[in-house]
């Protein structure tokens, strides 16, 4: 019966033609669409966490209301004890501190003077105590453009393009102009190592990333740092783990009286990152039904063209004594045969297209030349198990449902007019 | 007619009221002869009160007019020797610590100096407020026992940091013992509280302001004069970028 249908979906392709290639096109796109969207959501969100949030962060409850100014007057004092009880506390987690700063980076002349001078957005991480984790994390190692990482004390990286413009060179000193913990203005004099290149505007418009103690020092915030930040040991952000560990977190350190007691908040809890990771959650859902709705649409419409074209064919098996349900089924059957077919092609283009967009990406610097989000600049699709099924399933019932519904007609034709609608 | 007399009756006495109060430009002119200098040399503590800690900076600091000032930080250690010099609207900052000189952008003078409550331009310029402002008295008050004309002032000219002014000026002595200044737009910037006032030489002058940024959170930042000297004689090498690093 199958080989029968199948070679009459071969020998008239008007029949099989336009279903396969609406549907073979509808999956592809949908696969290229799903894993562009998951890709760029779970980028911006890892991206987040890594440079900015973390998987959890610790602050002080004074420094969190003000998070987007950084005021390290408020930041949390006593982190190496800290730290040290939250990594007992919570063994799932890495956890590490980090001060972010602003500043003004100096270059000086051969005489001293000041030759260029730009603002900075400062990050200091632990370089050089001999853990690489942070560096892994921050991609430092694969960033970095030009000389090296910092090997000692006083030595810093700037990003590339911020080098460029104040015309340093890995060797040369600059000074740090900024603020300190106790809001002194502070100078302190770093020797560039190396040059780094994140492919994020925000970034790269003017960074400065220094070991923690050096940075310490400059800013007069010994045993001090304004975020300590928490990752999963598995590398993915885990929400209600997330949720759990913050609210046993904060029972036990936050208290509203005392404005400098630590408190955390999770990834969804910054930086309106809540709304991505509950729409990561829920965008396989959306695609799939906004799929099924559309292609059913069409393919519905496609089963009418379809079914009129074949009006006299069905009249003739149904006027020679074909049951109507026997009728519809052939149809569902051909059409679960076509669905097949084209979910498998348009799987497979659309796995190629992803493929290629997960592993070169697309930048869109251009695009974000003036964001001050920290976004990354070159955005890759992601394929995950669910992309394989967003694609295929929906392709596959979608015929089965445009054909149902433009089947239905089948079972309104009246026998005893068929020869009279045949005649005619 | 009793209508009339009430109205004569209520001018006049307005009138007699406001012939009370002094010229606002000669009450500036008082001011300045106590506030102001040809140049001075002083030594001062500022205690700056954080949200969180409390601190106290020491410091020297030249001036000569309007336009020239060099401070250098005495206490605590972290930054003693460290130097600013303040030309015209150019300030250049020395620290030990990297043996820099570094050249300030003119719209970092009205930054937290040590993160205190004062500007840069607070600590280092002595402004006369005769001929940057139009005064007028518009009341008194009694302020810690001493009576006080309270003085509105606008700015006239217009690269100056404060755009409005609200004095409350000592009757007797013709000191600001309270100040509010005030943004363009009409917004309250800073306060201060001027007090222990002494008699140095032949003018008035206050020992102690508590300076209030009323655009940050914390609970001010004390100045206390320790000594002060008018019209002294500064060598004109202070006022130079070489002086920073002696």
């Amino acid at each position: 019966m199958i080989r029968f249908l199948f070679k009459g979906l071969i020998r008239d392709r008007n029949r099989s033609l336009l279903p396969f290639l609406v549907t073979a096109i509808g999956v592809m796109l949908t696969v290229v669409f799903h894993a562009w969207i998951t890709g760029v959501i779970n980028n911006s969100i890892e991206f987040s966490a890594r440079f900015s949030s973390g998987h959890v962060k610790i602050m002080t409850q004074a420094y969190a209301d003000n998070a987007a100014q950084t005021p390290n007057d408020l930041a949390i004092i006593g982190t190496d004890t800290l730290l040290e009880a939250v990594s007992a506390a919570y063994p799932e987690m890495d956890f590490a501190s980090r001060i972010y700063f602003a500043g003004l980076i100096d270059v000086p002349d051969s005489t001293g003077e000041t030759r260029a001078q730009g603002p900075a957005i400062g990050i200091a991480i632990d370089l050089l105590s001999g853990n690489n984790e942070e560096k892994e994390r921050m991609n430092i190692p694969s960033s970095l453009r030009r000389g090296r990482l910092p090997a000692t004390g006083k030595e810093a990286l700037l990003s590339d393009e911020f080098a460029g413009k104040l015309g340093i060179s890995p060797g040369e000193t600059f000074t740090l102009v900024g603020t300190s913990m106790l809001g002194e203005l502070t100078m302190y004099n770093f020797i560039l190592s190396g040059t780094v290149d994140f492919g994020t505007t925000a970034l790269d418009r003017g960074t400065l990333i220094a070991d923690l103690s050096d940075v310490r020092e400059a800013l007069n915030m010994a045993d001090a740092a304004g975020e300590v930040l928490g990752f999963f040991k598995s590398g993915v952000y885990a929400e209600e783990e997330a949720i759990e560990i913050s609210e046993r977190f904060n029972a036990r350190y936050f208290s509203e009286d005392d404005e400098f007691s630590p408190v955390m908040k999770t990834l969804s809890m910054q930086n309106n990152m809540g709304f991505l990771v509950e729409y990561s959650g829920k965008l396989q859902n959306i695609l799939i039904a906004v799929f099924i709705l559309a292609m059913s649409l069409i393919l519905w419409n496609a089963g009418l063209l379809g079914g009129l074209r074949r009006y006299g064919e069905f009249g003739m098996r149904l006027a020679i004594g074909e049951e109507k349900s026997h009728v519809y089924k052939t149809m569902l059957l051909e059409s679960l045969i076509i669905g097949f077919f084209a979910s498998v092609t348009g799987l497979a283009f659309g796995m190629l297209i992803a493929f290629y967009l997960q592993e070169k990406g697309v930048d869109l610097g251009m695009m974000m030349k003036n964001a001050s989000i920290m976004m990354p600049r070159v955005f890759r699709a992601q394929i995950t198990p669910w992309t394989w099924v967003a694609g295929f399933i929906p392709g596959f019932l979608s015929t089965q449902i445009g054909t149902m519904l433009a089947g239905a007609g089948i079972y309104k034709r009246q026998t005893a007019q068929l020869f009279k609608e045949l005649e005619s | 007619m009793k209508k009339l007399i009430t109205i004569l009756l209520l001018t006049c006495s307005l009138m007699t009221v406001s012939a009370q109060y002094p010229d606002g430009k000669q009450l500036l002119e008082r001011i300045d002869r106590n506030m102001s200098s040809e140049n001075r040399i002083f030594t001062s503590s500022m205690i700056i009160y954080g949200r969180r800690t409390t601190h106290t900076v020491k410091m020297k600091t030249w001036t000569a007019g309007e336009k020239k000032s060099f401070t250098e930080y005495l206490f605590p250690a972290r930054e003693q020797g460290t130097k600013m010099l303040k030309l015209e609207e150019q300030l250049w900052i020395y620290s030990p610590s990297t043996d820099r000189i570094i050249q300030i952008a003119g719209h970092m003078l009205r930054q937290s100096v040590m993160g205190s409550d004062l500007s840069y331009e607070d600590l280092m310029e002595d402004n006369r407020l005769e001929g940057q402002y139009d005064a007028k008295v518009t009341g008194t008050e009694v302020i810690d026992g001493n009576q006080c004309w309270v003085v509105e002032l606008k700015a006239v000219v217009p690269e100056i940091a404060y755009q409005g002014m609200k004095l409350w000026v000592d009757q007797e002595r013709n000191i600001p013992l309270r100040e509010e200044m005030y943004a363009k737009g009409g917004t309250l910037l800073k306060r201060t509280e001027l007090s222990d006032v002494q008699r140095i030489g032949n003018r008035w002058y206050p020992r102690k302001i508590l300076f209030r940024d009323m655009l940050r959170d914390g609970k001010g930042t004390e100045f206390l004069i320790e000594d002060i000297e008018f019209n002294v004689q500064i060598p004109e090498h202070i006022f130079s970028k070489a002086s920073l690093k002696k």
